[in-house]
């Protein structure tokens, strides 16, 4: 298939590989931030083709492993409502909140739909005038755009059944609480293709400054991953640490402007916790006033209700790079894709889940090579 | 209460996990096995059922029957390549197809919803109409209830249909050897993503058809021809992943498959690119994988080109004796990977 194939071309990755390896002297460790470039990475088995010196670790930017348990358990309450229609991506669905999942709010009567963008909810919302229609909005500053703009015509257009659950992270925050924790171990990050689509680079220009990090934007593809730790391990190697842009077909270093304007417009930064990680200042999106009015959580009383996590899933470590999935004691074991104790084996972009599709038999040499390092 | 005694056993599935049947526990995925294994299964065990073929083999009075049986829940009703009547028929037919079996008789029961347009029901009977004909079975009896309105969805039709066997070789995971290849009839992926692109709530133009299709006669002629087909599997839901991983689950082989030679035509591949699925979990009406002996193998593959459905069949992996009970995939890049089933549906992805 055009425009894809060539993204996907064996003899190209095997150059690539090759070029790697030419110029690495040292390990090195790096994070891809998105679940979407974890799951191309597994799926293609990128990892096997670099040196060995080089490790891959697995980032927070998998929009469902983050979504606090709290916003899970307030989509499930209202999804049960019976004056709601409560639309949302299809793999938040199966993510469990504190005992049950929103299929299972759709097994007992709720009506929980797929939609495949918030724009199809307004027209849901349109066509159901005597119901409340609920999208519930998660997601980074790639999803935020089109989020903003259903809210921004609901209000254009007086459509007053209409609500957002908003779950908006932003990926800035959270390279920089990685990169503060005392376990860090991360030398060199690929930043989301997507996320950079829209908010362009500038703002990871100081973050690479002040952390002295090398910081590629990446897209998606087989090829696109490897040519983006190829350019991170070269900066790495020459000690730089600056901001390149590897997915120069979508990514501008200014970013699409109008839709930074209409973030602004119906989205202002807020704290917001991470599922797994704890609160991170200034990491997410909340509604402005001009919108509050759409706010699902305000709607139906929901705002002051706080829930905590359960302490037993490990996703947090994993979601920061210092656990691999193998290395987790109830991996494939006590969490499987039907029975997950957390996000990052729910999620199809978890980090888990993709282990455990793609990689299961490599665990039991792999972990063993993983608990001798010295970590 | 010793009725009760009988009819409500400590339920297996934990009660816990899931207390309510999820759309997920017929989608083909894992959590579809754990229902049938728990549930039915356990309730109904006997050695005919205990096969799980996609059609049992039965032995009356000294011949060789399969006798199948298939529900049709589809929504939209009517879709690109064909209708809930062409599945029907067809559906089932490829059922006692994967068995080698000649379909023969079918049986049709249609339960329908109070409001549903007499026209809609009418070129559903005469879709099946055609469809029988062109399988070359019988329609010999039926079945037709209707539901108040809201309690059905337009129509639910069940078939049920018996074949002879006139072969003497064992159809069945049971035979499949390392050693052997594994063809694929087709490319993939087209039927799902026909239904998908036509369902409501699914904005985006596509030309694609189903695949709909019998797949009787070729498999008769591949049997006719000599050829020691060791199984048999249609490709619906869940798609070739789940089929195959099906087939080896149970064994001491390993289906190794080359991702780079599985055809998928563009148009589906972009659609499976926009939404984020799996072509390879995706469901087909009209496709199937034969595994064979390697030796048997080009004869096979000429005879599927030769046929209007096999067209573009290809020699899609082999079986091995490597990681035992699982199905592997050389990327497109070269390197290996693990082919697993999904637990539930496929879903669209957020980004």
């Amino acid at each position: 298939m055009k425009y894809i194939d060539e993204y996907r071309d064996a003899e190209g990755a095997r150059s690539y590989a090759a070029a790697l390896a030419k110029i690495t002297t040292r390990p090195w460790t790096i994070m891809e931030i998105c679940g979407g470039q974890t799951h191309t990475i597994v799926r293609y088995g990128l990892d096997e083709l670099l040196p060995p010196t080089i490790t891959l670790v697995h980032g927070p930017g998998c929009p469902v492993c983050v979504t606090p348990v709290e916003l899970i358990e307030k989509a499930i309450q209202i999804a049960a409502r019976g004056e709601v229609i409560f639309c949302s991506f299809g793999d938040m669905l199966r993510v469990p909140g504190l005992n049950r999942d929103l299929l299972s709010v759709k097994a007992t009567g709720g009506d929980v739909r797929i939609v495949y963008s918030p724009l199809d909810a307004l027209q849901i919302a349109r066509d159901n005038p005597g119901k409340q229609v609920v999208f519930f909005a998660v997601g980074f500053e790639t999803t935020a755009p089109a989020n903003a703009m259903a809210v921004f015509q609901a209000k254009r257009q007086g459509i007053t059944n209409f609500s957002l659950l908003v779950s908006h992270v932003l990926v800035p925050p959270a390279m920089e609480a990685i990169l503060s924790s005392p376990r860090n171990l991360v030398r060199g990050f690929l930043a989301a293709g997507h996320v950079c689509t829209v908010m362009g680079y500038t703002e990871y220009e100081p973050i690479a400054r002040n952390y002295h990090v090398p910081i590629v934007v990446t897209g998606f593809e087989p090829l696109d991953i490897l040519q983006g730790i190829t350019m991170c391990v070269r900066q790495l190697e020459e000690g730089r640490s600056e901001v390149e842009n590897q997915y120069t077909r979508s990514v501008r270093r200014e970013g699409n402007r109008p839709a930074q304007d209409l973030i602004r417009e119906v989205f202002e930064i807020t704290p917001r916790r991470w599922r797994g990680i704890g609160e991170i200042a200034a990491s997410g999106l909340k509604l402005t006033a001009p919108y509050a009015e759409f706010d699902a959580e305000a709607r139906f009383g929901l705002a002051n209700q706080h829930i905590d996590e359960s302490p037993e899933c490990r996703s947090g470590l994993i979601l920061q790079g210092i656990l691999k999935p193998f290395e987790c004691a109830a991996f494939g074991a006590r969490c499987t894709p039907e029975h997950p104790l957390g996000a990052t084996m729910v999620s199809s972009e978890g980090a888990c889940a993709a282990y455990y599709r793609y990689r299961r038999d490599q665990r039991a040499t792999t972990a063993a090579i993983g608990e001798g390092e010295d970590r | 209460m010793k009725r009760d005694a009988e009819f409500m056993p400590s339920c297996p599935i934990p009660i816990t996990e899931y207390p309510h049947v999820l759309m997920a526990h017929g989608g083909g995925g894992r959590l579809m096995h754990q229902l049938i294994e728990k549930v039915f299964l356990s309730s109904f065990d006997n050695p005919i059922l205990a096969t799980r073929h996609d059609s049992a083999t039965i032995n009356p009075g000294g011949s060789r029957l399969a006798f199948t049986t298939d529900s049709y829940v589809v929504q939209p009703l009517f879709f690109p390549g064909g209708d809930i009547g062409t599945l029907a028929i067809n559906g089932t037919v490829n059922d006692l197809a994967m068995s080698g079996a000649r379909p023969l008789f079918l049986s049709a029961a249609f339960i329908i919803e109070e409001g549903f347009s007499m026209e809609s029901l009418w070129r559903i009977a005469q879709s099946m109409r055609k469809a029988a004909s062109e399988a070359r079975v019988e329609l010999v009896t039926g079945d037709t209830k209707v539901v108040d309105h809201g309690k059905g969805d337009g129509v639910f039709v069940n078939t049920a249909g018996i074949g002879r066997i006139e072969h003497s070789l064992v159809i069945a995971p049971s035979s499949v050897r390392p050693g052997d290849s594994i063809l694929l009839s087709g490319d993939i992926g087209r039927h799902g993503i026909a239904v998908m692109a036509a369902r409501e709530g699914l904005a985006f133009e596509t030309t694609i058809e189903s695949d709909c299709a019998p797949l009787a006669d070729l498999v008769i002629q591949l049997l006719e021809a000599g050829i020691e087909i060791h199984c048999l599997r249609d490709l619906t839901r869940g798609g070739l992943a789940s089929a195959l991983v099906e087939i080896v689950e149970d064994t001491r082989y390993c289906i190794h498959l080359n991702e780079s030679v599985i055809p998928i035509h563009e148009d589906v591949q972009g659609a499976c690119e926009i939404l984020g699925l799996d072509p390879l979990y995706v469901a087909n009406e009209g496709r199937f994988v034969c595994i064979l002996p390697k030796a048997d193998a080009q004869r096979a593959l000429h005879l599927m080109r030769s046929h209007s459905i096999g067209a573009e069949a290809v020699v899609a992996g082999d079986v091995t004796d490597g990681s035992p009970g699982r199905v592997t995939m050389t990327s497109r890049i070269g390197v290996e990977r693990i082919v697993d089933m999904l637990s539930g549906e496929q879903l669209p992805r957020i980004c």
